[in-house]
């Protein structure tokens, strides 16, 4: 006899993930990782993300000490604040890492990212593109004669911003670099 | 140049398998008389044998195979010890470097493959880096949370010579977690467990892998404060099984009056464990009065799964130690009355008797088997090692540990097929002792190929098998969870133990009447050789305490007959 009186046919009882949150509040951090800038680095990082089932919304990395052999990588994250605190441990964890900071938490930051946005159009669409690019300070780097390509620098929302201007107005291709964040002050 | 590391490093014994792509390491490996190799059968068995090895020595364990099918065999025991923080260096060999990348014969991609389940991991690209690369290697697999480390090396650069880096001169500095425990947290601490009315210490692995002045220490403040306390599966023998302060292992199967504690505890003293599943149950209703405490090196076990009010990052030996200084400074305080009347409710939980069973009739109970061991072999310079499944519960319950680093057992992943070639391991780690290694028989036949090794190195390890012909785990979920649908849980075509044995050289030994029981166990303690007691035990079996997953630590099931209605359909839902 059955001690939990399961009907027999019933195929309800798997439940592996009992893990409640501590808070349901999803936040987004960026943090800055510098690693030792050894083969297999960023395979480790990411692993750890996809491994864990953490986000990645944007990540960059590139050498910052050549002498020094160091790298540093830019992830912005979304978590409960527990799933973030996890994610800054674990990163911690991995030999090559060297610091993690949560730029999100220490102080203003300075966050910036660049796109490169390929527009095709002709007539007042091309003239409106142009017209919108001088407001959001996008520089023209190359131009053929259906076809800008703009490059703009700032925030993740301004590129956002101006992204969604372009589309209407003949936006065919798009390349981001994702976020480069330094803290602000000493 | 990879022996000569090797024995800097301090290391007497390897566990390998030759290749193709060790074959120079194997080559040197003939020419000196240093260390040993031990050949396993599987590469599996090598990584678990050296798991025994370092498990019960407090060293890390040392395996050496070859590229492609060598490594990947590996993997099991890779993430096993990663699992339970055992300290593991593991060489593997690698197609030249100038034939990675293309598909070569017996080419994997080791580093990618074992990245998640090793500690690190290192491709080494250029021989000048082979010597310092290992000493890092160990300084990175012992410092911290143990765990395994991986070094990937390529044929050429096994052939080319280099300068010898030698251990002083390799790059450590960089990996240094830290030891000390925060003093502001201590003193905190040490104020809660001042005025606790119902405190309990709940000890893990940690305490083991910090070594044995970790078990000392907490002997020490255990006895002196007079808190009671629980162990993980992976923390028995730290606190002795006789001590007076003992209360029994806690988790799923473990014993009503620990879990109870665990339960109703106003301050629970997490020493080295890391609130794992098979020990919370449900997390929401865990512990739900207690303030907790968590001493950890891993920062990231720390609020992982529940939130700890005084959270405390260090090494156990050095975090006990302060703890002691501090609370014997402030006048080695404790709340008297609240200690007794906890201690008076615990003793009413004792009376429970949970591990009660009754041995009658023809059939030999499987807890009777390991009482009959417990009591034929607790004289004995013992060490104990397990399979998973059924049998390893009743063993972490039945028999009893007094020192750490004598109980063997795949805690955090659960292989079955890793307690025959760790007892391997431990009894080359320990020539004379009696090492027994609890099977259940599907997981015994998970790496049967070891008997050749105990066979060729006369390995005297005991295998003592509870046959109960069932993956009983599997089919004791399957009473409870799942209608009673034996979904392919038998042992079907199960060897004959006894011929099996014979066949490589060992001993066995048959028994099944409870009547034969200690003359059989005699004669295989008595034996001086590997032994292969096949003990036919009741097929039907629970193992009971249980707290079904997904439940509070007070819903144990006691038994059968007590618990028929305990719980409704709703906690069946959980696993
Ligand atoms: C490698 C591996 N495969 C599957 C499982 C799932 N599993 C857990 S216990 C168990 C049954 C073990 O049977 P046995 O070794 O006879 O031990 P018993 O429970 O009968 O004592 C199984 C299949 C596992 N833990 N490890
Ligand atoms: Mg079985």
């Amino acid at each position: 006899m059955s001690a939990l009186k399961i009907k027999k046919g019933s195929n309800k009882h798997s439940a592996y993930n009992l893990r409640p949150t501590f808070s349901d509040t999803i936040e987004s951090h960026t943090l800055a990782i510098v690693v030792d800038n050894e083969p297999g680095v960023l395979a480790r990082v990411i692993g750890l993300f996809s491994g864990r089932g953490y986000n990645i919304d944007s990540l960059t990395v590139a050498e910052i000490d050549h002498q020094g052999h160091q790298s540093r990588i830019t992830i912005v994250t979304t978590g409960t604040p527990q799933v973030i605190e996890q994610i800054k441990a674990q990163l911690g964890r991995i030999v090559p890492v060297h610091d993690v900071h949560d730029l999100t938490v220490e102080g203003a930051s300075v966050e910036r990212e660049l796109a490169l946005l390929k527009v095709a159009g002709e007539g007042e669409k091309r003239v409106e593109a142009l017209r919108l690019a001088d407001i959001f300070r996008a520089n023209v780097v190359d131009s053929t004669l259906d076809c800008f390509v703009f490059e703009i620098t700032g925030t993740p929302d301004k590129i956002d911003a101006f992204a969604d201007l372009m589309r209407p107005l003949g936006l065919s291709e798009i390349a981001r670099t994702g976020v480069a964040a330094l803290p602000r002050g000493r | 140049m990879v022996v000569q590391a090797l024995k800097d490093q301090g290391v007497d014994v390897v566990f390998g398998y030759p290749g193709g792509a060790v074959l120079p390491i194997y080559d040197e490996v003939f020419q000196q008389n240093d260390i040993r190799h031990i050949l396993v059968r599987h590469e599996q068995g090598a990584v678990h044998a050296a798991e025994g090895y370092a498990r019960s020595t407090g060293k890390p364990g040392v395996v050496l195979v070859t590229s492609g099918p060598g490594a990947t065999n590996a993997v099991t025991g890779l993430t096993d010890a990663l699992m339970d923080s055992i300290p593991l260096v593991v060489l593997t060999g690698q197609v030249p470097t100038f034939m990675i990348g293309n598909d070569a014969f017996q080419e994997a991609d080791t580093v990618g493959i074992t990245r998640p389940c090793t500690k690190h991991n290192w491709l080494v690209s250029d021989t000048k880096k082979l010597s310092g690369t290992l000493h890092e290697a160990f300084h990175v697999a012992t410092s911290g949370r143990p765990g395994p480390v991986l070094v990937d090396i390529p044929k050429d650069v096994q052939f080319a010579s280099a300068d010898y880096t030698p251990p002083q001169k390799a790059r450590t500095d960089h990996y240094q977690p830290q030891v000390k425990g925060d003093m502001d947290e201590i003193q905190e601490l040490v104020a809660a467990l001042e005025k606790a009315k119902r405190p309990v210490f709940y000890t893990g692995g940690g305490v083991i892998n910090s070594g044995p002045a970790a078990s000392q220490l907490l002997r020490e403040l255990v006895d002196a404060t007079g808190v009671p306390i629980t162990s993980t599966l992976m923390g028995l023998g730290a606190y002795p099984a006789s001590g007076k302060h003992w209360i029994g292992m806690l988790g799923m199967h473990g014993l009503y009056e620990a879990n109870m504690a665990m339960h109703d505890c106003d301050l629970m003293i997490n020493i080295g464990a890391r609130f794992d599943d098979r020990i919370t149950g449900r997390v929401d209703a865990f512990s739900p009065g207690s303030k907790k405490a968590h001493i950890d090196i891993d920062p990231s076990s720390i609020n992982k799964v529940i939130r700890t009010d005084i959270p405390i990052v260090g090494d156990v030996a050095h975090v006990l130690e302060d703890i002691l200084k501090v609370w014997k400074s402030r006048g080695r305080k404790v709340n008297r009355e609240g200690l007794q009347a906890w201690w008076a409710q615990i003793e009413d939980w004792k009376k429970v008797d949970c591990l009660a069973y009754t041995q009658s009739g023809k059939t030999i109970k499987p807890q009777h088997a390991l009482a009959r061991l417990e009591a034929l072999t607790k004289g004995h310079d013992r060490y104990i090692c397990t399979e998973v499944g059924q049998h390893q519960m009743w063993a972490a319950q039945y028999l009893t540990f007094e020192d750490p680093n004598r109980w063997m057992t795949s805690g955090g992943l659960g292989t079955m097929g890793y307690g025959f070639p760790a007892s391997v391991g431990v009894q080359i780690a320990h020539p004379d002792a009696l090492v027994i290694n609890v099977a259940g028989e599907a997981s015994w036949l998970m790496n049967m190929q070891e008997l050749g090794t105990a066979a060729q190195y006369r390995l005297p390890v005991k295998q003592f098998i509870l046959n109960n012909e069932r993956l009983g785990m599997v089919r004791q979920w399957q009473e409870l969870l799942h209608g009673e649908r034996y979904s392919h849980s038998w042992s079907e075509a199960l060897p004959d133990f006894v011929k099996l044995a014979e066949a490589f050289g060992a001993k066995g030994i048959l028994c099944k009447d409870p009547a034969d029981l200690d003359d059989a166990i005699m004669e295989m303690i008595n034996y001086d050789g590997p032994v292969l007691f096949d003990c036919l035990v009741e097929k039907h079996e629970n193992c009971f305490p249980m707290i079904p997953s997904g439940e509070p630590h007070n819903k144990m099931l006691l038994g059968e007959a007590s618990t028929k209605d305990a719980i409704g359909s709703k906690g069946a839902v959980m696993v």
